[in-house]
């Protein structure tokens, strides 16, 4: 027997399925999602890049996989696919540091 | 690295190679039949739509070793035509219309008579392409004057070059290649070509460096355009999306990283009937460097001869019976039907 996990490579390929218990809002997405990754003011590849590093951002196993081998296809390179994380840590760290403002803030309006 | 006919490796054998890509199917499994899915688009038996290219394999010999190659080249492999059978081959092309030669290898430069046989099919009034690899061009100092040749004899220049980075090209064609291809395609443009008003045609072909599948043509065309003008100073006409083909080394590959399954898959699902009636084998003929023929470069490195009712070898030459061939496919068919599909000229689609 397979041994469980909460993710299962497999699983992406049935992401389709979704539609079984609500077709109308399921088709609705796929024919949104189809659009968004249309070539139009950003290129494919540019969209795939971002789509590459928000997954890292949201740390969707699925979409990291997806996106790996659709910024591949689109013709982007280590160099590139790398960078694109790094925006995605720098803006998830910058997320936090900024935070640490209002820590000041507090700190200082309960200080002497 | 050695190429699997000199490291004896399994897969040298077409046999073993083609067990290999049917036995998805033999196991019930999931990958139907290339034929069944031509059948279902009223495509079987596939026939031809008039031969416009003959795509003559002038030999084996190549100064590389890439890791996708489906001819298994190499520096190790001697096969290589011989005049005698490009003299069979100029006699066949002075019965037809063909307008094209598409020249392949190997690297068709390192056969002796290259350059005779091209002034020859140029004589017949023909179109010459090269499938030259690049590196072949800086790789011994009897190569150098390559792009004027090519440019006097009008020859159509098409080359490899997987990446417009350094490490994806490397890593598919060797260490090294990108910097020597990029020196050879200044030489080419040097000579004119890809230069806009020369006329003289250089056409860059990608193949993914790895088990995935090509992106937009249009799309890539730009982002290499862009790139090699921008980095290296380099011009080119067109870029031409071919897809790997799951047999001899790049098989090697998928089943070596536990590629292989997955790849086929996203050949399959990928399937595009319109493709399927675009394919390249309806209009080309393929000659090996024994002169044997087949339907496509890839049928060649299987062995899989044209089908037996039409000639089988180029010094039998029959134009006609030629193109009412039912053309021979199998499995590894889907990676020129997948997406928009792949021809040695690009796209389909």
């Amino acid at each position: 027997m397979e041994k469980a996990t909460y993710y299962n490579p497999a699983d992406l390929a049935k992401f389709g399925n979704i539609t079984e218990w609500q077709p109308e809002m399921g088709r609705k997405f796929f024919d949104y999602y189809g659009e968004v990754f249309k070539d139009g003011a950003l290129t494919e590849r540019e969209k795939s890049l971002i789509a590459l590093a928000v997954a890292h951002a949201v740390q969707c196993p699925y979409c990291i996989d997806a996106y790996t081998t659709d910024s591949l296809q689109k013709g982007a390179d280590e160099a590139q696919m790398m960078e694109a994380v790094h925006v995605a840590a720098a803006i998830k760290g910058g997320a936090a540091l900024v935070h640490s403002v209002q820590m000041m803030n507090k700190a200082k309006e309960l200080s002497m | 690295m050695k190429s699997l006919h000199a490291q004896h490796h399994p897969l040298a054998d077409t046999g073993y190679q083609l067990t290999v890509l049917t036995q998805a199917e033999v196991e019930g499994a999931h990958q139907p039949l290339f034929a069944t899915r031509l059948r279902e688009a009223g495509l079987l038996p596939l026939r031809p739509t008039g031969i416009t290219v003959m795509q003559v394999n002038v030999g084996k010999m190549c100064n590389q070793t890439c890791r996708h190659c489906h001819v298994d080249a190499g520096p190790d492999r001697t096969e290589i035509m011989t005049r005698a059978t490009m003299q069979q081959c100029l006699d066949a092309l002075r019965q037809t219309p063909i307008e094209v030669v598409d020249l392949t290898g190997g690297a068709p430069e390192m056969n002796p008579d290259f350059r005779w046989f091209v002034e020859q099919i140029s004589a017949l009034g023909r179109e010459v392409i090269v499938r030259c690899n690049l590196t072949i061009i800086v790789a011994n100092p009897k190569y150098y004057d390559l792009p004027e040749f090519f440019a006097r004899h009008r020859v159509r220049v098409v080359s490899s070059l997987p990446h417009f980075s350094a490490v994806r090209t490397d890593a598919q064609r060797g260490e090294g290649v990108f910097g020597r291809s990029i020196k050879a395609l200044r030489m080419l443009n040097e000579a004119g070509y890809g230069v806009e008003g020369t006329g003289l045609s250089l056409d860059l072909v990608y193949n993914p460096s790895g088990a995935f599948l090509p992106g937009n043509q249009a799309a890539l065309e730009r982002e290499f355009k862009q790139r090699l003008v921008r980095e290296h100073g380099v011009v080119f006409n067109s870029l031409l999306t071919i897809t790997n083909l799951p047999i001899s080394r790049f098989l090697e590959y998928l089943l070596d990283s536990g590629n292989y399954e997955s790849y086929l898959d996203k050949l399959v699902q990928a399937y595009n009937p319109v493709a399927a009636a675009n394919v390249m084998c309806r209009s080309t003929l393929s000659i090996g460097w024994d002169g044997q023929l087949y339907d496509c470069d890839f049928n060649q490195q299987l062995d899989l001869l044209v089908d037996g009712r039409a000639p089988q070898h180029i010094r039998d030459f029959d134009l006609a019976a030629l193109n009412e061939r039912s053309i021979v496919v199998n499995q590894h068919c889907y990676g020129c039907t997948a997406g928009a599909g792949s021809s040695c000229g690009g796209a389909t689609t």
